[in-house]
């Protein structure tokens, strides 16, 4: 891997230098939906790319989601929903993380999500939306290249 | 042989040096011949409907009567459902197949806080028994078999089928169908438990137990591989995966008390039917034939019933893409195709939107006409297991068994199917086959038209179907109904009954029909049980 491609992100905690660590990510399942092996893959091809997983595995609220995104401090996270249950989810997990202060986290959902819902999701802050059929290593790229271009802005 | 090939083919595109390799990764020869399938037609094949019943688990199969063409459908309200299951029998469909929404799969009522955004998603949503009478409302339950693919709730929706039978006036000695109830893959890949898997275990044994006496024409466990394989497995671990699930709820039942011939032949399964043509019939006539080996040599069933598999087949959900998804009907037919040729008993057939949301209506018609036209106009039906006898095909039938074999050693070795679960074996082997067929898929060796070979810029959109929110809002109004015109005692008695007979490890089918009598919510009924057995939580490994 060469340096340019480094999966890293750059945080600075309050009057500190800033400093590259690897990317944190936070695989998820939101609510009931049992559908994991697009989760596993995902988690899985974040970590062969270097980058800092965590997989909190099924059935999580949107609330852990968040308690979990603020505990580990994680530069992304990672939602899988196959449920059809995106619309009431997405947003309320977008809303705490507002609460939380943690807006500035790069939240990137897959799974399967009509085309016409994409519009309000990526509306409610989400930056990426991946269905059936994506290509995982433009994922990677994807996130790899939404943090540092939010570790440029921050 | 020995010698030069008489005839080369020249200029041939494709390099034939290379590694040829099954969808699951297994080495395929050029050419195959009588010693890579040293078959004893006694000893390993059989005629159909005979020991070891490779061959098929009936004498006369699809020419005695077809193969039963039920899809799997539930969305949003009872009422929907019921719309869809007449109109499928309407079409021709032989058999009803419900799938229930994840509030109903993990034990939940559509109030519940965790329910929001999920009641009538994915599958109908039930809360009570009047929600199952609305479901079969209109059809009569001693005349069609009933699909339910359920597991942590299996005894509740059970029950509510069996109370609607009670109140059609259809004797459950008449009543034919078939619960999931096949809780150790729910462990490591569908992932719909509720409690640990020893009181689960329990309870499955109990309904073998009550079935046996009461309902004796019900499957009561439908020992499933398909969502291993959806899951990311290989056939040889689907297969291996599931019959090892299957030995392990026979030794329950053994160690219940019970004798295998009494459960044993109430037994079915569940396959899915993958991209891989040939790997798929073996893998289909493989564990036909391991089963009945195991039955009869190993737990010592002497019903010739209790050797011989029934299966119902699904063709891959895994494999149908968003992409360019009318190709899907084409990638389903053939899978069909597979499936019938290995001898399935049920079929579902996917519709090609399925990538996409659940099917409308059109796209299901298509898929059950995909069967009718297998079972109708192609003559495959004509002859029974037409492949046997194919140096290829007995030769990959051999490996199937030798590499099931082989896991069923391993799987010994760690201690059995759940301390596997426990130690996170099944889950591992399941991630690390699912990352290593998607990175044959990243790098192109595995080619998946329409998404890494011939795409297209534009996708012209295909019509989907939604389920509104709506349903979540008038699913609770009717669950609030029920609560307020039920009779409240009854209700808190006949769950008290529950509580104490699943605290003395009595069979807990007797209070929990009752109970489902009495109106008591499955989130009730559930939460009973939670109470005395505890819940699951998995452990996260990817």
């Amino acid at each position: 891997m060469t340096g340019a491609r480094e999966p890293f992100a750059r945080v600075a905690a309050k009057g500190e230098e800033p400093v590259d660590r690897p990317i944190r990510v936070l695989v998820t399942k939101p609510g009931m939906d049992a559908h994991d092996r697009g989760a596993k893959v995902i988690a899985r091809a974040f970590r062969d790319a270097g980058m800092e997983v965590i997989y909190t595995g099924l059935r999580q609220t949107p609330q852990n989601i968040v308690d979990a995104a603020v505990d580990e401090d994680v530069d992304v996270v990672g939602l899988s929903i196959l449920s059809g249950a995106h619309n009431t989810l997405v947003p309320r997990i977008m809303d705490l993380l507002r609460q939380a202060g943690r807006d500035d986290v790069v939240v990137v959902l897959g799974g399967i999500i009509p085309d016409d819902d994409i519009p309000a999701l990526k509306e409610a802050g989400v930056a990426g939306v991946f269905g059936p059929g994506s290509d995982v290593d433009q994922i990677v790229e994807f996130v790899r290249r939404a943090v540092q271009e939010r570790s440029r802005v921050g | 042989m020995d010698g030069k090939p008489q005839v080369v083919n020249t200029g041939a595109s494709r390099d034939p040096q290379r590694e040829f390799v099954t969808l699951s990764g297994e080495p395929v020869k050029a050419v195959y011949r009588p010693e890579d399938a040293p078959v004893d037609y006694d000893r390993d094949l059989g005629d159909p409907g005979r020991y070891p019943f490779t061959r098929g688990p009936y004498e006369t199969m699809y020419r005695g009567r077809l193969w039963t063409m039920r899809q799997f459908a539930g969305f949003g309200t009872a009422e929907e459902t019921n719309e869809r299951f007449k109109y499928l029998l309407a079409q021709g469909q032989t058999g009803l197949s419900v799938a229930f929404d994840f509030p109903t799969l993990l034990g939940y009522d559509s109030d519940d806080p965790f329910s929001d955004g999920e009641v009538g998603k994915l599958g109908v949503a039930i809360d009570t028994l009047a929600d199952m009478e609305r479901l079969f409302d209109g059809i009569p339950l001693g005349e069609v078999s009933t699909s339910m693919t359920i597991n942590g709730p299996a005894m509740v929706l059970y029950a509510m089928y069996l109370a609607v039978a009670e109140k059609q006036g259809v004797d459950w000695r008449r009543l034919r169908g078939t619960i999931q109830n096949d809780i150790l893959k729910e462990y490591f890949a569908q992932n719909t438990y509720i409690f640990p898997p020893e009181p689960s275990l329990k309870i499955i044994t109990d309904i073998f137990a009550f079935s046996a006496e009461r309902v004796p024409k019900w499957n009561t466990i439908s020992i499933s591989g398909y969502h291993i394989r959806e899951a990311g497995a290989t056939a040889a671990q689907e297969l291996a995966f599931t019959l090892a699930n299957g030995f392990t709820y026979v030794e329950e039942g053994i160690k219940a008390g019970l004798d295998v011939d009494t459960f044993a032949p109430r037994l079915s399964f569940f396959w899915d039917i993958h991209n891989d043509f040939f790997e798929e019939i073996a893998k289909l006539r493989a564990a036909r034939r391991i089963w009945a080996r195991r039955l009869r040599e190993h737990y010592g069933a002497k019903d010739p019933r209790s050797w011989a598999m029934r299966f119902h087949s699904q063709t891959a959900g895994v494999s149908l893409t968003a992409q360019q998804a009318e190709n899907n009907i084409v990638r389903v037919a053939l899978q069909a195709l597979a499936a019938v040729l290995g001898g399935t008993q049920s079929l579902h057939t996917n519709s090609f939107d399925e990538a996409l949301a659940l099917p409308t209506e059109q796209a299901v018609r298509i898929a059950l006409r995909t069967q009718q036209i297998i079972a109708e106009e192609t003559g495959v039906t004509n002859t029974i297991d037409p492949l046997a006898g194919s140096y290829f095909v007995e030769a990959l039938t051999d490996e199937m068994e030798r590499k099931a074999e082989a896991y069923f050693k391993r799987i010994e070795e760690i201690g059995g199917v759940v301390a596997g679960i426990e130690q996170g074996f099944f889950q591992r082997e399941i991630a690390d086959a699912s990352y290593a067929f998607q990175r044959r898929v990243q790098s192109g060796e595995y080619v998946i038209v329409g998404v890494n070979k011939y795409q297209v810029d534009e996708e012209p959109p295909v019509p989907i179907l939604k389920v509104s929110d709506e349903v979540q809002r008038r699913q609770i109004e009717r669950l609030r109904e029920v609560k307020r015109t039920r009779h409240q005692r009854r209700v808190r008695e006949t769950l008290r009954d529950l509580a104490a007979a699943a605290h003395r490890g009595d069979n807990i089918m007797p209070p929990l029909v009752d109970a489902v009598r009495a109106y008591a919510t499955q989130g009730e009924i559930c939460d009973t049980l939670r109470e005395v057995f505890g819940e699951y939580r998995e452990q996260a490994v990817f």
